[in-house]
């Protein structure tokens, strides 16, 4: 008798964990952060080109939809999501500010000269502090802002797929 | 009196590097408790990905502004999560953490009770 409980108490064990594991299976091995930046963080910042300084206040001063992107251009997928950024700006729907991070600013500048400018003002984060301001892992990420809010962030490169995602958005 | 003089130059540069000692000691043990986020099972002291650099640094800089170790563990769990923590805060969602040892400890220390009074009758 005690042996039958024993017995189907394993039985259920192991389902039990089998049912977890199994379950496990499907969840994604990615870790995207549950963070709780929703409005822009506030800093300073010198720019590229322009060479000045620059308050986040006067950048994400419009209610209106922002992208902001952090590149770099020792960063190879950066390349690939470039030419949808350039199709962004193109549009004029969105306004773009870059995140330059971590770079050599005549490599960023021939970044820029090469494959084009798509963003407004370029932002740089020479440390890479003002990334983790943000809550950022590293490059590219890809931030949408909507009222001085983050309503949501995309960690990778953009592709096709993204891109019509924020074209929704701002239509 | 010259030696002397070189002497308490010397005092005075060690003090100065005292008084840092705790500072850095402050922040390894901080970057000790923080998951880099983009390596695998490494901690933001024992990396040296562009991530865990610029970590060191923002929580190099906290200290400086005079924040202590739980304001720094707060800002960086705003920023990235609880993950971000190898130490677990105690919440609702790590109770059945917490208290799992606990609770295996006791049953295990019931089954030997159970034993024990078996043996004794």
């Amino acid at each position: 008798m005690k042996n039958r409980i024993v017995y189907y108490l394993l039985v259920i064990f192991f389902i039990f964990v089998f049912v977890i594991f199994y379950r496990g299976l499907n969840n994604s091995n990615l870790y995207t952060p549950n963070t709780n930046i929703k409005i822009v963080p506030e800093f300073t910042s010198e720019t590229l080109l322009k060479k000045k300084s620059v308050d986040s206040k006067d950048i994400f001063n419009k209610e209106d939809y922002y992208l902001l992107n952090i590149w770099a251009s020792w960063c190879i997928p950066c390349k690939d999501e470039h030419p949808f950024l350039v199709n962004l700006g193109n549009s004029k729907r969105i306004e773009i500010i870059g995140l330059n991070y971590k770079d050599n600013l005549n490599n960023a500048e021939k970044f820029i000269n090469e494959l084009g400018n798509p963003y407004s003002t370029i932002l740089l984060d020479r440390d890479g502090t003002k990334a983790i301001e943000w809550g950022a892992f590293g490059v590219p990420e890809t931030f949408l802002i909507y009222k001085n809010k983050i309503i949501k962030r995309y960690i990778g490169p953009l592709n096709s797929n993204l891109v019509n995602e924020i074209n929704n958005y701002i239509k | 009196m010259n030696f002397f003089k070189f002497f308490i130059l010397i005092l005075i540069v060690f003090t100065f590097n005292l008084s840092k000692a705790d500072e850095i000691q402050l922040q390894n043990k901080i970057t000790k408790n923080l998951r880099c986020l983009i390596c695998q099972g490494q901690s933001v002291y024992d990396s040296d990905s562009e991530f865990a650099i610029s970590l060191k640094l923002v929580v190099k800089n906290k200290i400086e502004k005079g924040l202590n170790e739980k304001q720094i563990y707060e800002f960086l769990t705003e920023k990235y999560g609880e993950w971000i923590l190898y130490d677990p805060q105690l919440n609702k969602n790590t109770y059945f953490l917490w208290f799992l040892p606990l609770l295996i400890f006791l049953f295990g220390g019931a089954i030997i009770i159970k034993k024990l009074v078996i043996i004794k009758k």
